[in-house]
């Protein structure tokens, strides 16, 4: 008997004829079982580059960020670039977990948790730039706004930048929170079959001594669904604010109204290829082929191409904007500093061009949007995109101000600061590796609750009742 | 603390358990819990309980979150230390959305994921008893009360009647459910005066 019912042309989420407790089986499996090679190499190299990072940052903070190589002019660069590229890939874990729930989509169900470590995870290295780019770290401080000694001297309210200090971390809190309510009834599944006392004990302080009543149930559910609610906007809110960093400037390039919704729809463009590339080794590397299905891969390609979109219109929008003003520093930015391929920064435009708005378009085909390797491809291309799309946002508006003696031709990163952004890459994929090995990557009882609507052994023999019902219809009325 | 004796029935399909449960009821039985794996959607209805109202307590948390926002940043930006910004007034009110909306959220997520747990008595180090280790796998228990007139092995025959898989008897101790419990058990035991 089936309490719900959904048509037989979607896709099944989960490949297999499962019970509730095969499900339970497959997914805690990687977290009972030893780690594999592969986890071993991946974790060693994510250490040695987070420690490369630490290494970096200890540099900054002892001979000051002067060695990485802003100026004057270019006061802003990779690191400001890294910052934005990092928040907007969280974004996607967020649209997926709460934005999709609220759209009621299934197929959220197979890789929402992934992505919710994702974002968490890609905040936290996000975090890292502002913060160690104030230079006298110790006086981080002073962004809090507490009643001090110094005055009181308070922060400035009217001030994007502040603005982000909120929604940054307003942000990550409920990230940490939606995610963390979601792994409780996990972490007592795992817990309630755990051998081992060190894992009982472990999973069972985790799990907060979840029981699975039906009242905590209903709680749950209302909970799951304000804080979707609620993170919802707070994700629109949090890319709109780092374009406020910019928008509400009167730098060419930055002063530009569009930034908001361009900024939204770019974040979550790379957002989703992260997940594609972070899926797509999970998938491999823990077999999880029946519930991270070529279906979610393709959804997912799906919202790739839309956003990648988007954001191409953007652009062309912006190089409009820049000739229709008929001003003379914007157009200077866009056509100049921009979209000529021979200023000093054009390639890095043109490879933004082709990373974000050329290459996504394949994914107008089907055949190319359930292929695995033209998806994992594509998601790195697109992610190099992205962050060529800061890179150009940032230094290209920048190198060239409005007094041509401060003009700095040639900004090019030391290895500090590449270190400072390998370090961030080494953070996100430690916390990745580590989540992959200790916590349920797929929503257990999320999976449970779809399985009789769309798991492919229940949806195969709805299909026979489908058709016995129909056969019995047109026997009954056809005469 | 008191114990308490429970029968325990334990389904393996929410199809069979939803007709149990309603059966279970009907005869006059006094279901403590019904302990699933997952959400199982019209449970709540099914066995009779109030709709949750932790929604309202995020209300009233957002809500505070935006009167702290703006009553802070008003007080501070025109009383305690006016600053002068670009000569613009200093109750900026449009600068000020971005933060309260920001609060909002922020007082909401965390005072309802709070309330949540006070609520449900979930907290780390928190021990409760588990009727069933399978419940959280792929096993729906259902929790029956018992009185001191309660036949159990009638009880136990009429949940595998309706579809139980596994019945059981357990002592539970009064302390491992916080909460309502004790105000629950004051109006049946008023009932039963009544009734004799």
């Amino acid at each position: 008997m089936h309490l719900k019912y959904e048509s037989q042309l979607r896709e099944p989420l989960v490949y297999g004829d499962k019970n509730y407790h095969q499900v339970t089986e497959d997914i805690v499996r990687p977290i009972e079982a030893k780690p594999t090679r592969l986890w071993y190499i991946g974790f060693y190299i994510a250490v040695c580059l987070l420690l490369f990072g630490v290494y970096a940052i200890y540099r900054d903070v002892t001979y000051g960020i002067g060695q990485w190589n802003l100026n004057k002019t270019v006061g802003w660069g990779w690191d400001i670039t890294n910052f934005v590229w990092w928040v907007g890939i969280g974004h996607a874990g967020t649209l997926i977990s709460a934005i999709l729930l609220l759209f009621r989509q299934g197929w959220r169900t197979g890789v929402n948790r992934a992505a919710e470590a994702m974002t968490i995870f890609a905040v936290m290295c996000a975090g890292q730039f502002p913060i160690w780019h104030m230079g006298r770290v110790w006086m981080a401080f002073f962004v809090l706004p507490y009643p001090n000694s110094r005055g009181p001297l308070w922060v400035n309210f009217n001030s994007p930048l502040l603005w982000d200090v909120f929604a940054i971390s307003t942000y990550f809190t409920v990230s940490l929170l939606f995610w963390y309510s979601g792994l409780l009834p996990d972490f007592a599944t795992i817990r309630d079959r755990a051998f081992t006392k060190l894992r009982k004990r472990l999973y069972g302080v985790a799990a907060f001594g979840w029981t699975g009543s039906t009242k905590h149930w209903q709680r749950h559910e209302s909970l799951s669904l304000v804080l979707a609610g609620l993170s919802t906007p707070l994700v629109l809110s949090v890319h709109t604010i780092v374009s406020f960093d910019f928008a509400t400037s009167v730098i060419p390039g930055w002063h530009t109204t569009i930034f908001p919704p361009y900024f939204v729809a770019g974040a979550i463009f790379s957002g989703f290829a992260m997940v594609q590339t972070l899926m797509l080794m999970i998938r491999k590397i823990f077999s999880m082929e029946d519930y991270i299905t070529v279906g979610h891969i393709e959804a997912m390609n799906k919202v790739i191409v839309l956003t990648g979109s988007i954001v191409g219109v953007a652009y062309l929008t912006e190089l409009f904007m820049g000739w229709y003003s008929q001003n003379k520093y914007e157009g200077y930015t866009f056509w100049y500093s921009r979209a000529n391929l021979f200023s000093p920064y054009g390639w890095s435009y043109w490879g933004m061009m082709a990373c974000n708005v050329l290459s996504p378009q394949i994914f107008w085909f089907r055949k190319m949007r359930r292929n695995l390797f033209v998806t994992f491809f594509m998601s790195i291309i697109v992610n190099i995109g992205m962050w060529f799309e800061r890179f150009v946002i940032i230094v290209t508006s920048l190198y060239r101000d409005y007094l041509p003696s401060s003009w700095s031709v040639y900004y090019s990163p030391t290895i500090w600061e590449i270190g400072f952004y390998a370090g961030t890459f080494g953070l996100f994929f430690t916390c990745f590796f580590l989540f992959a090995k200790y916590f349920p990557v797929i929503a257990i009882a999320e999976i449970k609750y779809v399985l009789k609507t769309t798991g492919e052994g229940y949806k195969g023999r709805m299909d026979t009742i489908e058709g016995e019902k129909l056969e019995s219809f047109v026997h009954e009325h056809a005469h | 603390m008191a114990k308490k004796k429970f029968v325990v029935g334990c389904f393996d399909d929410e199809a069979v358990l939803f007709p149990a449960v309603k059966k279970v009821r009907t005869a006059g039985y006094k279901i403590h819990d019904v302990y699933t794996p997952f959400a199982v959607h019209g449970l709540d209805h099914a066995l009779g309980l109030r709709e949750t109202s932790l929604h309202t307590a995020g209300f009233i948390y957002g809500v505070t979150g935006t009167t702290t926002a703006l009553s802070c940043i008003s007080w501070i930006f025109t009383k305690d230390w006016p600053l002068n910004i670009g000569g613009k007034p200093h109750f900026a009110l449009p600068a000020w959305v971005p933060i309260t909306f920001e609060l909002t959220v922020l007082f909401a997520a965390v005072g309802m994921v709070l309330t949540f747990c006070y609520l449900c008595q979930l907290a780390p180090f928190v021990k409760k008893h588990h009727f069933h280790a399978r419940a959280t796998d792929d096993l729906f228990v259902m929790v029956i009360e018992c009185t001191d007139k309660t036949n159990t092995e009638d009880l136990k025959g009429f949940l595998v009647a309706n579809g139980a898989i596994e019945t059981d008897i357990q002592i539970a101790e009064e302390g491992w459910w916080l909460g309502h419990y004790d105000k629950d058990e004051m109006r049946f035991e008023a009932k039963q005066t009544v009734a004799a």
